[in-house]
């Protein structure tokens, strides 16, 4: 084992590399790119033994990586935003196959307008696809997730893909101290992939992704993943375990920060949540009873996990790095969704919108949405969502639309 | 924790530095959080990046409103309100920049009361990020100038022998400059909940779709960003073997940057050839080619 100072980009070809993946299609987009040069660069000086392969989009590139599961090889492969989008088709398609590969994305926002910068929009619109989903908050737990997500998606019980993912920039360029397990390690919690029927082979011809008419008959196949997708859950359990036996690491699917006795509690993903932590150590040492949840595994879905976790609280400030036009955060929707009618749920889901596009989340703002959060459990009303953006964010926008206003006229003059 | 924020702009060697920083921090049994911030990756373009350092675990991530130390490759960038760079700067704040003026000259420009000290603008300016990162190590006092150089050789080593010992030789001068302000740059508290000032939180109103839909209202504006200045291998075309074919190279040019001559010639636009190369693999004649950038036969 080593620990080194890399990127979180870094920490994910770790993990490809340390899973030992023997195929790689790859398309690179900012920010995922460094991943795929990572690679592309230990393969050329023969330190992986593995194919890497560039297709010319997104679209074939997932194609590729479930046809090559499917001939029960170990597959990788990267993408982010845009090129997830581009690919959605197979995103959809590939869990029907049930043969099981890791796909990381990294986070970015999705257009229109363009952006670089990250939020969530683009890996919850895979949410409903039968991948099973892991969000990360470190790199540590970007490359540890990545041999996670194989041992969870090749297990024979589950045997749908996985993805891994992290924000683009928060943790994809930045460097933070990881641990780098041995091969030899990691090969006792993570052997080579036994694909078991998982072989389509030359010889012996099979037909996948084929039509099936008839509802019940469709309906068999796709509530079948959905079984296997929620047996991930125990079998993700059982994973986690094995894991921190091996690398002393714990990885719950359902993390907790001192939420124990709090009275309100943080409730997001992604590596905005370590600021989270931050505010509740700041606000604890305030004397507030503050904690964090926050799933790492978001499909399947730990509702159970959750529950525990948020039994009795008085409020939780829900934070999604997300937005659904016309509905709000999909977190909390799918929050409200498993607490609902259940004994002893917290009364208050504050709803807050922030950190679209990588917008900041400021401490002082993390203080304000447990005040406004305390003060609808005292009251009993639960507050309007709230979108977190400043007047003097406001004012810079207005100032930028003035300016267009004022060409506007000119071009028409 | 130490709070650190770089300001530069594109191939500066910003990213570098900030690692370098890092590296050496984290050698020094720190743990280190340090990335760079940019938009889309160009030469030139502001850019800033951080380095975290601190005895615990660090939970903060982004932006650094409270730097303890802001340092500046380019005073170029100081007065663009848009590069930030005196954002959040305190008198507690140490500001390093790297000029050829004096510091009281920034001092009474900006109107700083705390400390601003300058490191005298480097003959190369390449060597800008590693001159400062050298001298910021020594700033924070806690960093051993065996660090710096092991941290040093380990972030440029795939450059090559000549290029490393040169860097090292402008990252020790400037750790060795500093030695009167050894120490002058300290650990930032963690701000308490209870002392934060509230977010001004407004509601976004409902504008009218027309306002509300992100576009330029404005006519040619892609002739005045000068993305020439991206390129790093430049096409020179060679006129003795061109045989003005019918244009494959303008044809092929993604930029729309080979325009025909009255004369049917083909130019390069310059000001905006981004110097994909796409022309050089595409001409019949194999009448261009490539020159790095930096070379001395400018077009
Ligand atoms: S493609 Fe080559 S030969 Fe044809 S016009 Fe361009 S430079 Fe001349
Ligand atoms: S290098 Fe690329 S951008 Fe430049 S002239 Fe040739 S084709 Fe156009």
């Amino acid at each position: 084992m080593t620990r080194a100072l890399i990127t979180g980009n870094a920490a994910a070809a770790w993990g490809a590399r340390l899973a030992g993946a023997e195929y790689v299609p790859a398309f690179p987009i900012t920010p995922q790119t460094e991943i795929i040069e990572t690679l592309a660069g230990w393969i050329d000086a023969g330190e992986m033994d593995c194919r890497l392969v560039t297709l010319e989009s997104e679209h074939s590139m997932l194609t590729a990586a479930g046809a090559a599961a499917s001939t029960g090889v170990r597959v990788f492969s990267a993408t982010s935003s845009q090129g997830l989008l581009y690919g959605m088709e197979m995103i959809y398609a590939a869990p029907g196959n049930r043969a099981p590969f890791v796909l990381v994305n990294v986070s970015r926002g999705i257009q229109t307008p363009v952006t670089l910068e990250p939020d969530h929009n683009d890996v919850l619109a895979t949410r409903d696809s039968g991948f099973l989903q892991l969000h990360c908050a470190t790199c540590q737990e970007v490359l540890d997730s990545t041999l996670i997500a194989y041992r969870l998606a090749e297990d024979h019980r589950v045997r749908l893909p996985a993805l891994v993912n992290l924000d683009g920039f928060y943790l994809s360029f930045t460097r933070e101290p990881v641990d780098i397990p041995a091969r030899t390690e990691v090969e006792k919690f993570l052997p080579p992939f036994n694909p078991e029927t998982t072989r389509f082979h030359a010889g012996e011809p099979v037909s996948q992704g084929v039509v099936v008419l008839g509802g019940a008959y469709y309906s068999y196949f796709r509530y079948e993943q959905h079984l296997a997708a929620q047996r991930a859950l125990e079998v993700y359990a059982e994973v986690a375990a094995e894991f921190e036996q091996e690398f002393g690491r714990r990885y719950d699917a359902v993390e907790t920060y001192r939420s124990e006795d709090a009275e309100i509690v943080f409730f997001m993903i992604g590596s905005f949540s370590t600021k989270a932590k931050d505010a509740v150590d700041r606000l604890r040492e305030a004397g507030q009873a503050v904690g964090l949840v926050r799933p790492r595994l978001l499909r399947p879905y730990p509702a159970e996990a959750l529950r525990r976790a948020l039994a009795g609280k008085q409020g939780v400030v829900v934070i999604d790095q997300n937005l659904s036009m016309g509905m709000g955060g999909v977190l909390h929707g799918e929050l409200a969704g498993a607490l609902y009618g259940q004994p002893g749920m917290p009364p208050v889901l504050a709803s807050f919108i922030g950190g679209l596009g990588g917008r900041d989340i400021a401490a002082e703002e993390f203080y304000e949405m447990v005040e406004v959060t305390r003060k609808a459990c005292q009251e009993g009303v639960t507050p309007p969502p709230r979108l977190l953006y400043t007047a003097d964010e406001l004012r810079q926008m207005r100032k930028l639309q003035a300016v267009a206003h004022a060409e506007r006229r000119e071009d028409a003059a | 924790m130490y709070r650190i924020r770089f300001h530069g702009r594109g191939g500066q060697g910003m990213k570098t530095a900030s690692r370098i920083l890092g590296s050496a921090f984290f050698l020094q049994g720190y743990e280190v959080q340090d990335a760079p911030r940019y938009g889309a990756e160009r030469r030139g373009a502001p850019i800033f990046a951080y380095v975290r350092a601190a005895r615990q675990p660090i939970q903060e991530r982004g932006i650094i409103l409270a730097p303890d130390l802001v340092i500046v490759a380019d005073d170029s960038l100081l007065p663009m309100p848009a590069a930030g760079v005196l954002q959040g700067v305190t008198p507690r704040t140490t500001l390093l920049i790297h000029s050829s003026e004096a510091p009281e000259t920034w001092r009474q420009r900006l109107n700083i009361a705390g400390s601003l000290l300058t490191l005298s603008a480097q003959a190369e300016p390449h060597f800008a990020g590693t001159a400062l990162t050298g001298a910021a190590a020594r700033l924070v006092g806690v960093i051993m100038r065996s660090a710096l150089e092991q941290a040093v050789r380990q972030e440029l080593a795939g450059l090559g022998e000549e290029t490393l010992s040169a860097n090292l030789a402008q990252a020790l001068a400037a750790y060795d400059g500093m030695a009167a302000h050894a120490g002058q740059v300290s650990e930032g508290e963690a701000s308490a909940a209870v002392a934060c000032p509230r977010p001004d939180w407004v509601d976004l109103p409902l504008d009218e779709a027309d306002a509300a839909a992100a576009a330029i209202h404005a006519g040619a504006t892609s002739v005045e960003v000068r993305t020439g200045l991206w390129r790093t291998l430049r096409p020179v075309i060679d006129y003795a073997r061109c045989k003005r074919c019918w244009w494959v190279c303008s044809e092929f040019c993604p930029d729309s940057a080979i325009k025909v001559s009255a004369e049917n010639y083909p130019e390069i636009d310059y000001e905006h050839c981004k110097g994909c190369l796409i022309c050089v693999a595409q001409c019949p004649s194999h009448a261009i080619t490539p020159i790095p950038e930096s070379s001395e036969v400018k077009p």
